[in-house]
């Protein structure tokens, strides 16, 4: 198979980027896009050209590494996938490919196709756990948690902050993630004490750090490869609204 | 070098406990200005820096991913295994420990083992008050499966993903103490080495891989989080960034390295499909407790599975371990599937894979329970291979998953450097020369919330403040030294990529240092490893600069160090003449070709000291003795 | 009370904002649809039911400084999102594609604006009478003396060109509505599977409602329908 392909070239986070086209051939079906830009790099590395940089680690769809936009979808058009998951047979030989980073203020481009998401760290940061140190912890069995509930909590919390909802999303708004780890911690009885507190906390640094705001395109639902639901996004509308009705300050 | 385990006296029950009370404690008020260093911040790592935080100490957090959430811990899938015996079916904290000894084919340290079971049910606590959706029966309380082959049901799962909710669950309580100012964490800083002086460690060495600024970092302790070395086999189920560097540079600084030769081969995994494939993924073990492994009888038969009959079938595992079957440990399966191959009659591309079958399952009972039980895993295979498994056998072969070996340390898990404390998979550990399934969640968690958070401040509590800054000479020299390294890589200016010269690494270290090894095969890796390292230094391409983000340049560091560490393993390899475990020398084998253990000769750890670049490593032996599991030999027959 | 102020700027007190405000003015355009739809009772119901509106006094006013209020909140919320939510993604990627989102949902502030210009005419043409002085004329009073408000809608959709505007505008009003009562429930928290057809459906009906029953006078007149009672 051969492809064309336009990546988003950029040397640094102040320079000025622009897409470069490149021809690749003698792709297999069976390789990974992933598979494909290394063979691509390996290509541009033996004439002495920078390769292109990108971000991935485990290459199984769990660390949430990716941060690629392939013809105009985070990830790529596959539904419920990361881009190390695409493998080329989904694609026509001879294809135009288009690959862009992540793109939002609070994701700011550091070379290529790489972006910084520290900003999900914060929002982390700013309340996304249950303030319990280690030990001292009651016996694991101690309070019964329904299944429905634990799994609930479970779909939730099967994010992997990699940001597509965000690169997805027409305002660049994260609410699809905070709502996520909002509705995980807040669906068990371990995160009941800090439920209200955690998410004016979180939504308070999402607001912070440049985000847009949620005007209900749910383009972040069809993005996220783990297919986590906007429901969440309702329901940390109603703890957030909730906390800041009965709040004391 | 001097190998002191430090094992507490008295009855192996109460040895932690009574070590606990014998440690000495840094006043409350102290423990803000001892600085502790963690490079890497998978579960081992964050568990510590945050229990660390919580105590007080003044912690700097390492990654060079871009958040702690990335760190490889997060690819785990089956679970975590605590001895609290919920299902009532006989488990304990004494049988937790008798297997995890045995099942390590008896290279591992007795007191480590007993602790790491003690602390066990206290991981699955702490978990759960942090809000790991762990699986649930409909009554509430905590579900458990039997995992890799345990007697007992003794494994906690959150679905597939038990590694990310236990690492996102250390993340989160680790991002509570950055909220706090109690944790620095910097991210995309990468280890480059550590700085030892007058005996002990003082600091790091970190490349900031956005700016290319290379840093002193002093501290009064360094921790060690970095995970393993599969990735030395280029191919193995470890995510990309994986490497040795981190526990490499602290060898070469004087740290002992116990057992590298010691790696896990993972019995299911989906052979690669060609050169192009940068990276193996793996099927959940648990696959094997309704598949069915088998090859044709018939070598070179190269049919459709589903055209070969039944009498043309061998179910090489159920023939040969009767009473276990399909669910012989990894070690056993792994090695099987290779002579199945090596003897002509494998499967799938290059005759590298054996037929996992779920066609009797699905007669057996019905395709939609075999999809509640593996649905996901199915999906997974299929989309990866192109292949359904719902009617056509799955094709799977070993691949390196997990690294046994790793830095040596003592009971109190400081490696031979004081101040130099390693934890979770890059510590040579627990496992011996074989881990069992769902133990590596366990020691990662156990090492970092509940061992080291004591053991840290003992040693802090006796060698005090380090009173070295980060401008002291030892530090400069070792920048010095580091910058120097980067120039080098930087000028060869040569025509290959780094990745080139790690898979012609991988291959000849699969082919001569992976499931099974030989005298002949070894040498001959130890006579090419040189060379192509020299290829290497001579030819690598790094284009680009050193002053910015540079992945050629990063994946060049750490490939020159798998160069140099790969010759430390086959000569590990080499001179440990038994077949144990994860270890199997083709010459030491029992009639019926299985392996044989030699008590007598190598029942030791074997610790490397580094000597110089010129001159082969020491060898320093840890005798390991048992005396509350009897040595005995494995038989799954 | 700074809690609940600095709730109202966040960006999910701000979707609760236009939630709210949007609700209401729902609610008057529901309202006054009914009212408008008592044309085809004749014109004595109509001419009755506004001289009652208009006999209300402070509660009228209070209710059209109610109205004023809120539809300046929904507006100054809306521009104040839009322009951080394109602030929010400064660098447009060269191609994208969306997968979910609904013409509707990514033309609210299109929709929205126009439908703001069409009620400023709409208050121009029959409330102040300042397009169409006639209609605030002495003389535009029926036999008990009331302002002849259906004579007034007759004569003022007997004109193609307005009734045309009309109607445009009512589409688009309906495409802002489709979205946007589709979303309130999501931006108040209501949600549950079992209220999904809310969700789904309750914007589309609305909105049908809404264009069907606002276009069916201008369409009728035009067609010829004169009330019961107007004498042109």
């Amino acid at each position: 198979m051969r492809f064309k392909l336009h990546v988003w070239r950029q040397s640094g986070p102040n320079a000025k980027g622009a897409m470069e086209a490149h021809d690749v051939d003698g792709i297999t079906p069976e390789m990974s896009f992933l598979e494909m830009i290394d063979l691509l790099n390996e290509k541009l590395l033996a004439d002495g050209k920078e390769p292109i940089a990108f971000e991935h680690d485990c290459r199984e769809g769990i660390c949430g590494a990716c941060s690629m936009v392939i013809d105009g979808v985070p990830h790529s058009p596959e539904r419920a996938v990361t881009t190390c998951q695409v493998h080329m047979r989904s694609f026509q030989d001879g294809d135009d490919i288009h690959v862009e980073p992540f793109r939002a203020k609070a994701f700011p481009v550091l070379k290529d196709l790489v972006v910084d998401r520290d900003a999900f760290d914060r929002i982390i940061q700013a309340g996304g756990y249950v303030s319990v140190n280690t030990g001292g912890t009651p016996d694991a069995n101690e309070i019964q948690i329904p299944k429905v509930a634990a799994e609930s909590a479970m779909d939730a919390a099967a994010c992997i902050g990699c940001g597509a909802c965000v690169a997805a999303c027409p305002n660049a708004s994260a609410m699809l993630f905070t709502a996520a780890k909002i509705a995980h911690l807040g669906q068990l009885p371990q995160g009941q004490v800090e439920r209200g507190a955690r998410a004016r906390a979180m939504v308070e640094q999402m607001d912070a750090e440049g985000f847009g705001n949620c005007t209900n395109h749910y383009e972040c639902m069809d993005a996220c490869p783990k297919e986590i639901h906007v429901e969440w996004i309702a329901r940390m509308n109603r703890d957030y609204l909730k906390a800041s009705l009965t709040a004391k300050d | 070098m001097q190998l002191d385990a430090k094992i507490p006296d008295g009855p192996i029950a109460e040895k932690w406990d009574r070590h606990r009370r014998e440690m000495k404690l840094v006043n409350p008020a102290n423990k803000r200005k001892f600085k502790v260093i963690i490079v890497g911040t998978g579960l081992a790592g964050a568990s510590a820096a945050a229990s660390m935080a919580e105590l007080g100490y003044d912690v700097e957090a390492f990654t060079f991913h871009d958040s702690p959430r990335r760190a490889h811990s997060i690819a785990a899938q089956g679970g975590i295994n605590a001895a609290k015996n919920y299902p009532n079916d006989g488990d304990s904290i004494w049988r937790l420990f008798y297997d995890t000894v045995k099942g390590g084919d008896f290279r591992a340290r007795e007191a480590n083992v007993h602790r790491l079971a003690q602390v066990s049910n206290n991981i699955i606590d702490q978990c759960v008050a942090q809000g790991v959706p762990f699986a649930r029966e409909y009554g509430g309380l905590l579900a458990n499966r039997s995992f890799g082959g345990a007697q007992v049901s003794r494994t906690f799962y959150a679905r597939g993903q038990t590694g990310q909710q236990l690492l996102l669950g250390a993340y989160q309580a680790l991002s509570r103490q950055i909220h706090l100012g109690k944790v620095t964490m910097r991210t995309r800083e990468e280890m480059l080495d550590v700085v030892v002086s007058d005996g002990r460690a003082r600091g790091i060495v970190t490349r900031n891989l956005v700016t290319g600024e290379v840093v002193s970092r002093a501290a009064d302790a360094v921790v060690l989080a970095t995970g393993g070395y599969s990735n030395v086999f280029f191919l193995s189920t470890n995510a990309k960034a994986c490497n040795v560097t981190a526990t490499y540079r602290a060898y070469k600084r004087g740290a002992g390295f116990a057992n590298p030769c010691f790696t896990q081969i993972h019995p299911t995994g989906i052979p690669p499909s060609g050169d192009h494939v940068s990276k193996t993924t793996l099927m959940s073990e648990s696959l094997r407790n309704d598949g069915r492994v088998w090859t044709p009888t018939k070598a070179g038969d190269t049919r459709p599975a589903n055209q070969i009959p039944e009498a043309d079938r061998d179910y090489y595992l159920e023939r040969r371990y009767p009473s276990f079957g399909n669910l012989v440990p990894r070690d056993v399966a792994s090695r099987a599937a290779k002579e199945r191959c090596d003897a002509g009659h494998g499967v799938g591309p290059g005759g590298r894979g054996v037929f996992l079958d779920f066609r009797d399952a699905i007669q057996r009972v019905g395709r939609d329970a075999v999809a509640a039980r593996y649905g996901n895993l199915f999906d997974m295979y299929h989309h990866i291979t192109d292949s359904n498994p719902y009617e056509t056998p799955m094709v799977i072969y070993p691949a390196p998953h997990y690294t046994m070996g790793g830095l040596w340390v003592d009971y109190n898990l400081m490696s031979s450097i004081p101040g130099l404390h390693v934890i979770g998979e890059a510590n040579f550990s627990d496992h011996g020369s074989n881990r069992l399934g769902a133990s590596a969640l366990m020691q990662g968690l156990a090492d970092g919330y509940f061992v080291l958070p004591y053991t840290i401040g003992d040693f802090l509590a006796r060698a005090g403040n380090s009173g070295v800054a980060a401008d002291a000479a030892c530090f400069t020299e070792v920048e010095a030294e580091v910058n120097a390294r980067t120039a080098t890589l930087l000028a060869v200016n040569g025509k290959r990529s780094p990745d080139s010269f790690h898979a012609e690494l991988g291959r000849l270290m699969w082919d001569k240092c992976g499931m099974s090894r030989t005298r002949e095969g070894l040498e001959e890796a130890l006579r090419r490893i040189p060379e192509i390292r020299a290829a290497f230094w001579s030819d690598v391409s790094i284009p680009g600069s050193g002053a910015d983000l540079n992945q050629t340049l990063e994946k060049a560091g750490r490939v020159a160090d798998f160069l140099e560490f790969a010759e430390l393993m086959c000569r590990d390899a080499l001179d440990r003449e038994e077949s144990c475990g994860g270890h199997f020398r083709e010459e030491y084998k029992t009639e019926e070709g299985e392996a044989l253990r030699r008590d007598d000769d190598f029942c030791f750890g074997s610790v490397w000291e580094y000597q110089g670049d010129d001159a082969p490593p020491a060898l320093n032996k840890e005798h390991f003795t048992f005396e509350h599991v009897p040595l005995s030999t494995r038989s799954y027959k | 009370m700074s809690s609940l102020r600095n709730a109202l700027r966040s960006s999910v007190g701000s979707k609760t904002l236009m939630a709210l405000t949007g609700l209401a003015l729902l609610g008057f355009v529901l309202g006054h649809l009914v009212g408008n739809l008592q044309i085809f009772a004749g014109q004595e119901k109509l001419n009755a039911y506004a001289q009652m509106l208009k006999d209300s006094g402070p509660l009228l006013w209070g209710a059209r400084i109610g109205l004023v209020v809120v539809f300046v909140m929904h507006i100054a919320t809306a521009i104040r999102l839009t322009l951080a939510n394109r602030a929010a993604r400064p660098d447009a990627y060269v191609v994208q594609v969306n997968q979910r989102t609904t013409y509707a949902a990514r033309t609210m502030l299109m929709s929205g604006l126009i439908v703001l210009a069409f009620v400023i005419f709409h208050l121009l043409h029959f409330t102040l009478g300042v397009t169409h002085p006639e209609f605030a004329a002495e003389g535009m009073v029926d036999s008990a003396g009331r302002h002849d408000v259906a004579k007034m809608v007759v004569l003022g959709f007997q004109s193609i060109p307005v009734s045309c505007a009309y109607v445009v505008a009512q589409l688009l009003l309906g495409l802002h509505l489709m979205h946007g009562v589709s979303s309130l429930f999501q931006s108040l928290g209501v949600q549950h599977p079992q209220l999904a057809f809310l969700e789904r459906g309750a914007g589309r009906a609305v909105a049908a409602v809404v264009v069907i029953g606002n276009c069916s006078i201008p369409l009728a007149i035009l067609a010829g329908f004169v009330p019961e009672g107007v004498v042109l």
